[in-house]
């Protein structure tokens, strides 16, 4: 083997070394920027296409993000299905808090909206400053404090 | 009542293409390495090469399948960064093993890179919920300690090159160490969840910091003495100071409160100054750290002579590095296990050094994605917990061979060669893949059923 043949294998190998690295950064950026493809996703999935496309409007939120509490940073992205707080252990977002209680709240989608709901907790849920006493719109950005936890809806 | 849909959100994908497509990456520059030590040494690409390619790839191929089947939303990088990093250290050991380096076998390395894969594979298919540990956590405590003082029983236990952390199984000897750390993090991670809120909140403040109560000190000083035993008793300073250091990490995750790592490194350095007074092996150790350089310290047996080799073979392969096959990491002493990073410094260069670095961190920065992902609060400290301990040893140990710190003997995760070490991370791998999963999968839909609660469409 000549030297530059092996100089060159050696260059190439490092470069692509690199290369791997930058591919693997190139698929978590969904991390950093969100995820760029959400028209494409539901396609390649064919099977439901129509209801959930006809349900989902401009203004509707598709994340819940914890904003305050131990599980700061947490995100749950919003179907269809209702979402659980609380202790338990089959709650959707398991809050480990003694301010909570097992079953602590729900929220929900009806009408394009969210709904949170009080399931009869101890020291309630307040959506920004009042107390939720019967189910309720949750507009985007307004916290919702239950326990040491505050979770908001997002776009 | 009507159903809501049963499909899933798609939004967090599962990006299965991505990750068998970066997999086969890993495994294609795996094979350019080994093909390139072939072409630097011999002049040809080696023989074995197909059979290599085809088992490591297989390996992976089955590790994939399994991952696929049983922990569909698992992150997509996880697995495709440990294949060339175990693949990466599989090359080095064979290059070593050309030119005849004490110890080296890539033979060995490859069948415990294949039970490896079993472990993993194990691990995902018995372990559906993760939570399950939750239950088990004073006995993974009690599981932890028993290992880690199993060396020290007669019979059972080996003393090797002055350290006695070894014990004799059917065929060889096993470092219980490595499997105790996985064992004690899941302990850690469920008393943790249950006690700290007294920790976090409990105590007063003095000057600018929160002080806990002295009767809440009582879990630190624990684990304190327990690693300064580890310290004394089987003198492995790398596993001392392991465990310490992990506690900490998952103490502060769990609290939020800066006094407890204060305290902690307090705790720490006391115990290492009191241990190099007394034990000669610390001061040794300390002693190289200071003055590598020393000649006289160079010939001594255990002196420096292994860190300055280390270091020669690093400055060997200045920015680019002398190319796979070139160098002559064989002079470094222990290249395949303690010292397989220099070596690779030394033919690779600062440039793939750099590069294997980060394959390391974006790992590390997967398992704490994960746990910032996880919904309750035992996944967030074992996800954190066992990524801080992954990124603990590697910065323990390129610290230690680059002389930024005293050297303390770990191996460097995946790479080196030793079975205990490899098939515990690859269970480590397996359990922040399972979390992984869990934190990913969409919000679970299975509460319909329950009835009685959930009427909320008219």
């Amino acid at each position: 083997m000549s030297e530059l043949t092996l100089l060159l294998i050696r260059l190439a190998f490092l470069a692509v070394l690199w290369f791997f690295v930058i591919a693997a950064v190139g698929v978590i950026r969904t991390d950093l920027f969100g995820s760029r493809t959400p028209a494409t996703a539901p396609a390649r999935k064919a099977p439901k296409p129509a209801k959930p496309a006809a349900k989902s409007k401009k203004g509707e939120p598709r994340q819940m993000v914890v904003t305050g509490g131990p599980l700061q940073g947490t995100t749950i992205t919003l179907s269809e299905t209702p979402i659980t707080i609380g202790r338990a252990n089959d709650a959707t977002l398991v809050v480990s808090d003694d301010y909570a209680s097992s079953r602590h709240a729900r929220l929900f989608p009806q009408d394009g909206q969210w709904i949170v709901e009080d399931l009869g907790s101890t020291n309630g849920t307040y959506l920004d400053r009042s107390k939720v006493t019967r189910p309720t719109p949750v507009p985007l950005g307004v916290p919702i404090r239950i326990g040491k936890t505050v979770i908001e809806l997002r776009k | 009542m009507s159903t809501p849909s049963v499909e899933p959100v798609p939004l967090p994908a599962k990006r299965r293409l991505a990750q068998l497509a970066m997999l086969a990456f890993a495994v294609v520059i795996t094979l350019g390495a080994y093909a390139n030590v072939g072409l630097a040494i011999d002049g040809q690409i080696p023989s074995g090469m197909l059979t290599y390619g085809l088992s490591l790839g297989g390996f992976m191929l089955a590790a994939y399948l399994v991952l696929a089947k049983f922990a569909p939303w698992a992150d997509p990088l996880i697995l495709p960064l440990v294949t060339l990093i175990n693949g990466l250290g599989l090359v080095m050991i064979y290059r070593l093993e050309e030119v005849k380096a004490f110890g080296a076998s890539a033979n060995q390395q490859l069948l415990y890179t294949a039970i490896g894969v079993v472990l993993f594979a194990v691990t995902l298919v018995v372990l559906r919920d993760h939570r399950a540990l939750q239950r088990l956590t004073y006995t993974a405590g009690a599981i932890g300690l028993v290992l880690l003082i199993s060396p020290l029983l007669p019979f059972i236990g080996e003393d090797i090159n002055g350290a006695r952390i070894w014990i004799k199984v059917p065929g060889g000897q096993l470092q219980p160490a490595e499997f105790a750390k996985l064992a004690l993090l899941v302990f850690f991670a469920g008393y943790l969840v249950a006690k700290r809120d007294v920790l976090a909140l409990a105590g007063r403040r003095l000057l600018f910091i929160d002080l806990p109560r002295a009767r809440d000190l009582g879990p630190i000083l624990i684990t304190w003495g327990l690693s300064l035993g580890v310290l004394i008793l089987q003198k492995d300073l790398g596993s001392s100071l392991l465990i310490f250091g992990t506690f900490i990490a998952m103490l502060y995750i769990a609290t939020q409160r800066t006094s407890w790592v204060l305290i902690g490194i307090l705790l720490f350095v006391g115990g290492a100054v009191l241990a190099g007074l007394i034990f000669d092996h610390v001061q040794a150790r300390w002693e190289v750290y200071l003055n590598p350089e020393d000649p006289e310290l160079f010939v001594k047996t255990g002196g420096s002579e292994q860190l300055m080799q280390g270091l020669f073979a690093m400055s060997e392969g200045g920015v680019l590095g002398t190319g796979f096959g070139q160098g002559h990491p064989e002079r470094i002493p222990l290249a395949i296990s303690d010292f397989i990073f220099p070596a690779i410094g030394e033919e690779l260069g600062l440039t793939g050094l750099m590069a294997l670095l980060m394959v390391y961190a974006l790992l590390v920065e997967r398992g704490l994605r994960t746990s910032i992902a996880a919904r309750d609060p035992f996944t967030k400290l074992l996800a954190g917990g066992l990524s801080f301990l992954l990124a603990w040893q590697i910065f323990i140990i390129v610290g230690g061979v680059t002389n930024l710190i005293p050297l303390t003997g770990l191996v460097t995760p995946f790479m080196s060669q030793g079975g205990s070490a490899l098939l515990s991370n690859w269970i480590l791998i397996a359990l922040l893949v399972r979390m992984s999963d869990a934190a990913r999968r969409p919000a679970p839909q299975a509460i319909q059923d329950e009835g009685m609660t959930q009427v909320f469409q008219r």
